[in-house]
């Protein structure tokens, strides 16, 4: 790619919005020249279905048929239709294909001159595409994720460099505070708020950390995120740094995410050389040098306070708040934590302005969520809505509803602190109160469909066991309480437990919830709660009747009980 | 007939010293016989439990499948059902075997001779667990063993009809 | 720092504002049980225990960690609060294998002692079993993990007073456990001082001196609060 004319005498630096002009104009040319452009997706679904070998072989039929002049092949970025990988869009006409194989590429490109190859055609017109509204994933999966060029052609870096050479640290904060965003991490806590508790605290270093320990089982938003949108990311933590005051910033992602590793790590490298991360950015005293750390995988170190703990190098483990980290986080100095699509926010803020955010959403609830839809959905991928959307249109709409003939019985949201929504309340919108009032939580976006094939109690046993497992076992009661529930959910599963112990799981639940020192240990027995709020029955027919009526713990009909074990 | 209260004590899997401490109250004994009966006990010779027991003090954990019968059996058969000391409470001493199993410990106790449990003992269970976790008991008295002032207590206070309040007087341990 | 008012189950009372509730409780005579708390080492928030209400919070608080401010009212007792207190104890019976009777630390327990001041007289939890096994490998000490309660106190006082950090945990959730050095046997360990100090401030009888049999063993913990003092008078 040429760099263009101007920029090589700044050594490639770009200190303004002209600059950012220059390069879109530059890239819109090339555009211009260009009669298609071939977008492979290159996410982590994608990819896993072989689809750096259809970029491959698209690019070798490309050349051999020596169209690399007029027609260009890319990695792009992510569909949100991640079970029809791999998934490729022409454009002009934003034909979408899907399963395409690396044999497909001579047909393909046949295409451009034939039309489109109805096969692999994906409908574009179905509501899981229509009913989205993309402002996180905005341009989804028309941007290569690792040239910054492309990020800049869609308006990338405006909102740090409006932010830096025109706005004030507190004008910044303004911007978002009237946005009315809220910390997608899950609790929704208002993200101006936390900003400008940071920015008030007086020290001499402060920090800026990008959460992206994404741990909830069915959950794949923020790598989706961070694996096309990375140079997003880094603009939104650099604006976060500028209207704080600070200077350094570390992005905790899990190890088990390599290629958003990778990823943001080119990004990094990539804004640097470009002068929009490191010393002196725009020409002026603000600088902003950002890290990634890497989690090895502990769920607790989603937490704040483990995370930082982590990224100091200590254990993982979760410390009691107050101080929060805004007063007091890594190291001792005033932290700001958000998570990554808090963050992918921040930049169309800055660049359309708060206002322009609040008008998205609900009164309380702003802007777009994405989420991770999965389960018992025909059309499981990453969608984004704005919030106030009901779950019914998410599932039955966008995501198609339930397959085969089955009936939908419930949603899991929020993760493992969250809880199953039933049929009664798909028309209930989502945001951050009513999924709370319904006894679950936003979390960051998972959103996992049952259907009659899912046994609610073993649904909770789940995810019971797997908050046994992921206790830091810092305190008494998630270390030990979540591991006496998850053996009474085994009873009940195999046919052993009498009201007695139901009474004693209620007991463990009400204890643990509010004795816990985080939210692993306060959240863990809320997919039981909600689930007994929901449906009791399902616990009392393995409890009196030895059934299983969703046919999981044992066939439908039979004794869920093990034969007597002979000695 | 006199309007006594019937008493029972079982012994399961413990080491007597609870036993040993009932009879520790010495001349309080005389005093508590006065208004109760000792109908059936290891210390005195009566061979079935009988069909209605006021009180059942149960020294012991229940380690075998011969303690399990009997603890359901007395359980079904006695109003006032008391868990004497630790072993009946906790499983104490007799637990200490629950990390390892029945295997391992008949390996290890008979030096690889007798992997398997011989036939004419009752087979153990795989835990040495406390009473409670088979059947419901009214009373617990911990204690290793509780002394003979803290069963007279308990005595006492139920043949009196109260339910006694031990929190002060005794523990787990000593 | 300034001195604030503030009230204890009613109890109208005045302490400094860098003072945690529990501080001020015990100035007063009103008892908070604890567990991992210890005077002279770092506070650690995880028994729970020391959970108190304080008006216009919906949260239950650690009393250890939490400063008084102007104006609080804390209520330390409550028929929710006894019964947490109860399960927390109940609890770490369950998980460990606590055989009073056969402890060094018989009589002299701080885990016994809670479960009395509780009013528990049985475990209605299902007791786990765990199987752990004692390191008698060091010359003076022996650790018993079966009656370890993860308090941390160890871990504590050999990082923070003693500076050498030979105890730290290992693992997680029901299988975090205590380990010398990296996970070596306590007896050969490169940075144990074997000062003591571990077995002193240990809640239990997770941690004893050899040679000590049932009900023999006797901690002392004070040369904490002293050591405390005479290194702040030096800095």
């Amino acid at each position: 790619m040429q760099t263009p004319q101007h920029l090589d005498a700044k050594n490639g630096r770009i200190v303004n919005l002209d600059d950012l002009k220059t390069i879109a104009e530059q890239e819109a040319l090339l555009k211009s020249q260009l009669k298609h452009r071939i977008f492979v997706c290159m996410g982590t679904a994608c990819q896993s279905c072989q689809s750096a070998d259809v970029l491959d072989s698209l690019t070798r039929e490309v050349s051999t048929r020596g169209g690399q002049a007029e027609c260009l092949v890319t990695p792009g970025g992510c569909q949100g239709n991640c079970a029809e990988a791999p998934l490729v869009v022409v454009e002009p006409g934003g034909q979408l294909y899907r399963g395409v194989a690396p044999g497909d590429a001579a047909s393909v490109i046949d295409s451009l001159k034939t039309g489109p190859v109805k096969r692999l055609l994906c409908d574009t017109t179905a509501p899981f595409f229509t009913e989205q509204t993309r402002l996180v994933t905005e341009y989804r999966g028309l941007v290569n994720p690792e040239r910054i060029e492309d990020y800049i052609a869609v308006g990338g870096y405006i909102g740090l460099l409006t932010a830096v050479t025109e706005l004030t640290p507190d004008e910044v904060i303004q911007q978002v505070t009237r946005s009315g965003l809220r910390g997608r991490g899950g609790a929704g806590y208002p993200t101006g708020l936390k900003w400008s508790t940071v920015a008030k605290a007086v020290s001499e270093q402060k920090y800026v950390i990008c959460n992206a320990d994404e741990g909830d089982p069915g959950a794949f938003m923020n790598r989706s995120v961070l694996e096309d949108y990375p140079f997003r990311v880094l603009e939104g933590m650099a604006i976060a740094g500028y209207a704080l005051g600070a200077t350094q910033g570390y992005v905790y992602v899990r190890a088990e995410y390599p290629l958003a590793v990778k990823r943001i790590e080119k990004a990094i490298a990539g804004a640097q050389r470009h002068g929009l991360l490191g010393n002196n950015i725009a020409n002026t005293q603000f600088s902003f040098h950002v890290e990634v750390r890497l989690g090895a995988g502990a769920f607790v170190c989603g937490e704040e306070t483990a995370l930082i703990s982590s990224i100091e190098g200590g254990r993982g483990l979760p410390c009691p708040r107050p101080p929060y980290p805004a007063e007091s986080g890594l190291w001792g100095h005033p932290t700001l934590i958000n998570n990554v699509e808090t963050y992918t926010n921040i930049a169309p803020i800055i660049r359309n302005g708060g206002d322009w955010f609040a008008k998205i959403g609900t009164e309380k609830s702003k802007g777009t969520k994405t989420f991770a839809l999965s389960g018992r959905v025909k059309n499981t991928g990453l969608v984004e809505v704005p919030l106030g959307t009901t779950l019914r249109k998410i599932i039955f709409d966008i995501g198609g509803g339930v397959p085969e003939g089955h009936k939908f019985k419930a949603v899991q949201t929020g993760g493992p602190a969250g809880g199953c929504i039933p049929a009664e309340h798909l028309d209930a919108p989502i945001d951050y109160e009513s999924l709370q009032s319904l006894g679950s939580f936003m979390g960051s976006g998972g959103m996992i469909v049952m259907d009659d094939t899912s046994c609610m109690v073993d649904v909770a046993k789940f995810f019971m066991d797997f908050c046994a497992t992921e206790s830091c076992g810092k305190c008494i009661p998630c270390r030990v309480g979540t591991v006496h529930m998850r053996d009474i959910l085994n009873k009940i599963t195999t046919g052993e437990a009498s009201l007695e112990d139901l009474a004693q799981l209620e007991e463990l639940c009400d204890m643990v919830k509010y004795t816990s020192l985080c939210g692993l240990g306060q959240g863990a027995p809320n997919p039981v709660l909600s689930t007994l709020r929901y449906f009791k029955d399902e616990y009392m027919a393995h409890i009196i009747d030895h059934l299983c009526p969703a046919g999981v713990c044992a066939g439908k009909g039979q004794d869920i009980r093990r034969p007597a074990c002979v000695l | 007939m006199s309007t006594k209260k019937s008493l029972a004590t079982i012994w399961l899997d413990g080491c007597s010293g609870c036993h040993m401490s009932v009879l520790d109250m010495d001349e309080r004994l005389l005093a508590l016989l006065e208004q109760a009966e000792l109908v059936y006990s290891p210390l005195v010779d009566q061979k079935t439990f009988p069909d209605h027991v006021d009180i059942t003090l149960v020294e012991g954990a229940v380690s075998t499948e011969e303690d399990l019968k009997k603890i359901k059996l007395v359980r079904s058969k006695t109003h006032t059902l008391v868990s004497l000391g630790d072993c009946a409470v906790t499983a104490n001493v007799p637990s200490m075997r629950n990390p390892l199993s029945v295997k391992d410990i008949l390996e290890r106790v008979s030096d690889g001779a007798a992997p398997r449990q011989p036939s004419n003992v009752p087979l153990l269970l795989g835990n040495a667990r406390p009473v409670h976790n088979f059947v419901k008991v009214d009373v617990f008295v911990p204690g290793c063993p509780p002394s003979a002032d803290v069963i007279h207590l308990v005595l006492t206070d139920l043949l009196a009809g109260r339910q006694p309040d031990l929190t002060s007087i005794t523990r787990f341990g000593k | 720092m300034r001195v604030v008012t503030l009230s204890i189950n009613g109890q109208h009372l005045s302490g400094r504002n860098d003072e945690s509730v529990l501080q001020v409780a015990r100035a007063h005579n009103i008892d908070i049980p604890t567990l991992c708390q210890l005077d002279g080492l770092s506070t650690w928030g995880g028994c729970r225990l020391c959970l108190v209400h304080v008006e216009g919070n919906n949260k239950l608080v650690p009393a250890c960690v939490t400063n008084v401010f102007e104006g609080m009212v804390v209520q330390t007792e409550s028929e929710r609060l006894a019964r947490y207190r109860r399960m927390i104890i109940e609890m770490l019976f369950s998980e460990g294998n606590h055989i009073c009777s056969v402890c060094v630390s018989n009589g002299n327990c701080e885990l016994q002692d809670a479960a009395q001041s509780q009013g528990i007289d049985h475990i209605s939890l299902p007791y786990l079993y765990p199987e752990r096994t004692v390191d008698a490998s060091h010359d003076r000490f022996t650790f018993d993990p079966n009656r370890c309660v993860l308090c941390t106190r160890c871990v504590r006082v050999c990082d923070e007073v003693e500076g050498a950090h030979t105890w730290d945990v290992a693992g997680r959730g029901i299988k975090a456990h205590l380990i010398t050095d990296l996970n070596q046997p306590w007896g050969e360990s490169s940075s144990c001082t074997s000062c003591g100090k571990c077995v002193q401030v240990c809640p239990t009888g997770a941690l004893f001196e050899k040679g000590k049999g049932a009900g023999e063993m006797v901690k002392k913990n004070e040369f904490l609060v002293y050591l405390e003092e005479m290194r702040q008078k030096r800095s």
